[in-house]
């Protein structure tokens, strides 16, 4: 049993570094030779993604209904009944509450009793982005303001942050809710907060959001920062609105209301 | 030794309950899971195929699926060009399992063996299985 105090601080010593490099074995990832991550070919690009409502082609109960069910359909957007536990992304809102600070007694009352289509802004200075604890809630360089359910813990920081009230939160299971279900699209799980994402899925394989679509050009969807896109060219022809725009978030979604086209 | 026979009781009745799993398993053969690849879509592959080699699939996959959610959800990267250079497009619900339509047999064969519960049925779907 003869070890020497140099010896046995040797050892001591070798066996560390044995442990750590076998450790840090546990945390090197297996990389696949070669492989490697490409946005799709097919996708739609745009700088900043904005869209346009023509609250004016709006006529019909029917043409609202036709947009909201559409989205709700392929997005697995449960039905609850209970508004307390409701889930919405796109939906209808009386004027008073969507444009509160354009309230003066005497707007026409074709305006004044008219819905008005509502979702999230995806605004350029997204309060729900800074809120986020967890970053589930981030800006993609498109504009659209995205939702990761991975990371999302529920705090709900993101709903008291959005003016619009354009987040729900899911009190409940949502799958018992869903009538119709989209096998292709996932839905979300009990405790996290979901919205509207600008079809991000479908802007991938290079199809505009699906509100747009059935709106029968009702609405218009482009990119804001190209002064010769779709979007622009409306703009600037019509006198356009954005929700809440005192408070400086920047809303990505424009309407378009009252007033006739030969006004 | 003061209360010996109370110390050596307890020690046998600790002793029963701790090598339990090892008493009840001895002679049994070990029962390894095994996943079935019997699907209607594999069965038409003439090379069958996944989007990587077996081998490296076996051990890697749930760390290959992480990297396609942050890829396709936070990059917009959904496409993935796998090491034999071909394309598939990143989805769970759709690239996945439509081969692998078979959770039950495929997926929770292992997992339950393994004593793991991923969270991915939560919310993606999966096609009724007869």
């Amino acid at each position: 049993m003869g070890m020497d105090r140099r010896e046995f601080l040797r050892l001591a010593g070798l066996t560390c570094i044995g442990i750590g490099v076998g450790g840090a074995q546990l945390f090197v990832r297996t990389k696949i030779a070669s492989s490697e991550y490409a946005p799709p070919e097919e996708r739609l690009t745009a700088k900043r993604w904005a869209m346009i409502i023509d609250l004016r082609k709006f006529k019909t109960e029917e043409d609202y209904k036709r947009v909201i069910e559409a989205c709700h359909k392929i997005h697995n957007v449960p039905n609850i009944p209970d508004p307390a536990d409701e889930i919405k992304w796109i939906w209808t809102e009386d004027f008073e509450h969507s444009f509160p600070e354009q309230m003066n007694p005497f707007i026409p009352e074709s305006v004044e009793e008219k819905p008005v289509l509502v979702l999230c802004n995806h605004c350029g200075k997204a309060p729900c982005v800074r809120v986020c604890p967890t970053k589930a809630t981030f800006k993609r360089p498109d504009g659209i303001t995205a939702q990761d359910y991975h990371r999302c813990i529920g705090c709900r920081f993101c709903m008291a942050a959005c003016p619009y009230g354009a987040r729900s939160f899911n009190w409940r299971d949502p799958r018992p809710y869903i009538k119709e279900e989209n096998l292709e699209y996932p839905t979300r799980c009990i405790g996290v907060v979901e919205k509207c994402t600008f079809c991000v899925e479908r802007l991938a394989v290079g199809k505009k959001p699906i509100c747009v679509e059935k709106s029968n050009g009702a609405m218009l969807f482009g990119d804001l920062e190209d002064p010769s896109s779709e979007v622009r060219m409306y703009l600037a022809e019509h006198f356009s609105i954005r929700r809440k725009p005192e408070l400086g978030t920047q809303p990505s979604v424009f309407y378009i209301i009252g007033g006739e086209e030969h006004a | 030794m003061y209360d010996g026979g109370k110390i050596i009781a307890g020690i046998v009745i600790f002793l029963i309950f701790a090598l339990f799993p090892i008493y009840s398993n001895i002679g049994k053969a070990y029962q390894p899971p095994k996943p079935k690849l019997d699907t209607p879509e594999i069965q038409k592959m003439v090379v069958k195929k996944c989007v990587e080699p077996k081998e490296y699939m076996i051990p890697e996959h749930m760390k290959l699926i992480v990297d396609w959610r942050d890829a396709a959800l936070r990059e917009a990267k959904r496409t993935y060009i796998n090491s034999r250079g071909e394309r598939y497009t990143i989805s769970l619900q759709n690239t996945c399992m439509k081969c692998h339509s078979n959770k039950k047999k495929f997926c929770d064969e292992c997992h339950k063996h393994a004593g793991v519960k991923p969270y991915c049925w939560d919310c993606h779907f999966v096609k009724e299985e007869e």
